[in-house]
């Protein structure tokens, strides 16, 4: 199977999660006899765009024209479905970033492809793919096939092993006409908190809930997930509360995530926000209720009170991790 | 203007989730469907863009004759006309763009504001399938949007921060929550909506492009240990990730 992975970058960086596309595209190719593509789209990308050879991709492709700085969802479904078509890509890996998840659904529809968003594993089946996906926040999973000749996968970041990095591919350019007509909705500016982690992107969130209050509380939290270097994720009351931005809220109407480590402070883990962390690879709960859904998908728990517990667990890390 | 809100009837997200027996969808039995939460931010958007400017608010739902309750609802919360795209076949993603989008062809709006997903199929896709189908420009996960004569700026939250897009409508937008906080419907609301008519027209048909092969409940996790009921569990709640669970 010949598979096109669109890796993304910001400000010439390529993300993790393009890394980690790339090698689950490698796996299936491995095992359906294919080749696998890499694709960088930007201003300037060349010189990192060949680290993707390093995670599996034999071809590294790049489309660079100053217009492609900034993002543009119509321009960049143009260039990835006229690149898709070139290199006759049966199937195509997006990472679901924040990116990813605005320009797959455009792409599907250039390619009349059928679409899995948000996949979780890959398999192949009589010489087709079976993505596995979450529905419901992860209430319950699908298995899902496509049947048209193109196929357009979107990967959950953090979930699909990037593997150790071999030796960077030489990366080539190729041109794909594009007019102002192309860049229908452009991205003139990025806010970015500075140095600020997202709940989706973590390998490490330290969640706290209703259970600490107030958001004056929530010092302790940002202390022990700068120590962790975590992100500080939110439940829904929280947010609902105004204690916390919604950007931080993890569940069914906040991010679901799969973070290495998950640290619950102070959260009851109601059904909607267990849906959206139970994925997560080991979890801590801290609540002084010890009958507290949370404990039930915890692989650790401490029955007591998160003001005790906390500062106590913020020394003890910093000194473990020298800080 | 004229605006058009597509919405979805969907499981409440308190809602505990079972497969049913075809092992292909989940088991209906007991589950209160609710507007989807988000669709709840697409359509406050729509009113206080119709009270600024004038027009007229469409919500258009595709399913079956349940969804007639969500419709309610919309025009409860103030729309002017709703929409039922009657239908009971399978539909992935695409299917729905393709019907939605030949509805909103004809209608030719200014402007289509969805939920940013749907929290039953979680794909966060239909939107920008609509408007790639109709070939208008489109921002997801919008927080914040100015709309001024035809140009519109989002702002859409990103990793870490949010960023800004410019386009000219007739546009598409996918709403998350905190572009707006959605007005409760008012009894008078409730008790209009009641005798308010819902239009009743067929779902174009679209075969689907995936095929779900089976559902199933994730795999469960072990129940975890207690590592103590006080401070002194501390120390070894720090051991056991940095040496059995190695995330620290």
């Amino acid at each position: 199977m010949k598979i096109l992975v669109v890796a993304e970058q910001r400000d010439n960086k390529l993300k993790k999660a393009s890394f980690e596309a790339v090698r689950a595209a490698r796996t299936i190719a491995d095992q359906t006899g294919g080749e696998v593509t890499a694709l960088v789209i930007g201003s300037a990308v060349v010189a990192v765009a060949g680290e993707c050879g390093a995670y599996g991709a034999q071809h590294v492709l790049c489309v660079e024209q100053p217009a492609l700085e900034k993002y543009s969802v119509t321009a960049y479904a143009k260039v990835v479905a006229a690149v898709a078509a070139q290199r006759q890509a049966q199937a195509v890996f997006i990472p679901a970033t924040a990116l990813g998840k605005d320009l797959a659904p455009r792409v599907s529809v250039k390619l009349d492809a059928g679409l899995a968003a948000d996949v979780i594993a890959l398999k192949v089946e009589a010489g087709n793919i079976v993505a596995t996906r979450p529905v419901y926040a992860g209430k319950a999973w699908t298995d899902v096939s496509i049947a048209s000749p193109v196929k357009v996968f979107t990967l959950r970041p953090n979930v699909f092993a990037p593997g150790t990095p071999g030796s960077p591919v030489a990366p080539q350019s190729v041109d794909v006409s594009l007019s102002d007509a192309d860049f229908g909705a452009q991205v003139t500016e990025t806010m970015q908190a500075a140095g600020k982690l997202d709940v989706a992107e973590a390998d490490i969130i330290v969640t706290g809930g209703r259970g600490l209050k107030g958001p004056e509380n929530f010092g302790m939290i940002e202390e022990l997930a700068s120590t962790l270097g975590a992100a500080v994720g939110a439940s829904r009351a929280v947010v609902d509360a105004g204690w916390r931005p919604h950007a931080e809220q993890v569940g069914q109407t906040g991010k679901t995530v799969s973070p290495s480590l998950y640290v619950a402070v102070a959260v009851s883990g109601a059904i909607q926000h267990l849906a959206g962390m139970s994925s997560s690879k080991y979890i801590v709960a801290i609540n002084k209720d010890k009958d507290a859904p949370i404990f039930q998908v915890a692989d650790y728990g401490i029955v007591a009170d998160a003001f005790e517990i906390v500062p106590a667990l913020n020394t003890e890390a910093k000194k473990l991790l020298g800080k | 203007m004229k605006l058009i809100a597509c919405i979805n009837h969907v499981p409440d997200t308190a809602a505990k989730i079972n497969v049913a027996g075809d092992a292909k969808s989940i088991d209906k039995t007991g589950i209160a469907f609710v507007l989807n939460p988000y669709d709840e931010f697409a359509l406050e958007e729509c009113l206080r863009l119709k009270e600024k400017n004038g027009g007229e608010v469409i919500a258009v739902s595709l399913g079956t004759d349940a969804h007639k309750e969500t419709l309610r609802k919309a025009l409860a919360m103030g729309v002017d006309k709703a929409v039922l795209l009657k239908d009971e076949s399978i539909r992935d993603s695409f299917a729905v763009a393709r019907a939605l989008a030949d509805f909103i062809k004809e209608q030719s709006p200014d402007a289509v504001f969805f939920g940013k997903q749907s929290v039953d199929s979680d794909d966060a896709a239909v939107g920008g399938m609509v408007a790639e189908m109709l070939g208008l420009p489109s921002v997801s996960v919008v927080v914040k949007l100015e709309v001024t004569g035809t140009n519109a700026v989002a702002e859409r939250e990103i990793e870490g921060g949010r960023e800004k897009v410019q386009l000219t409508l007739p546009a598409v937008f996918t709403a998350q929550k905190g572009l707006n906080d959605p007005r409760y419907p008012s009894l008078k609301g409730i008790m209009a909506a009641k005798s308010k008519p819902i239009e009743e027209r067929p779902a174009t048909a679209c075969a689907p492009k995936t095929e779900l092969v089976g559902m199933r409940k994730p795999p469960s996790k072990n129940p975890g240990k207690i590592v103590g009921t006080d401070v002194s569990a501390v120390p070894e709640l720090v051991r056991l990730l940095r040496e059995e669970a190695k995330v620290i």
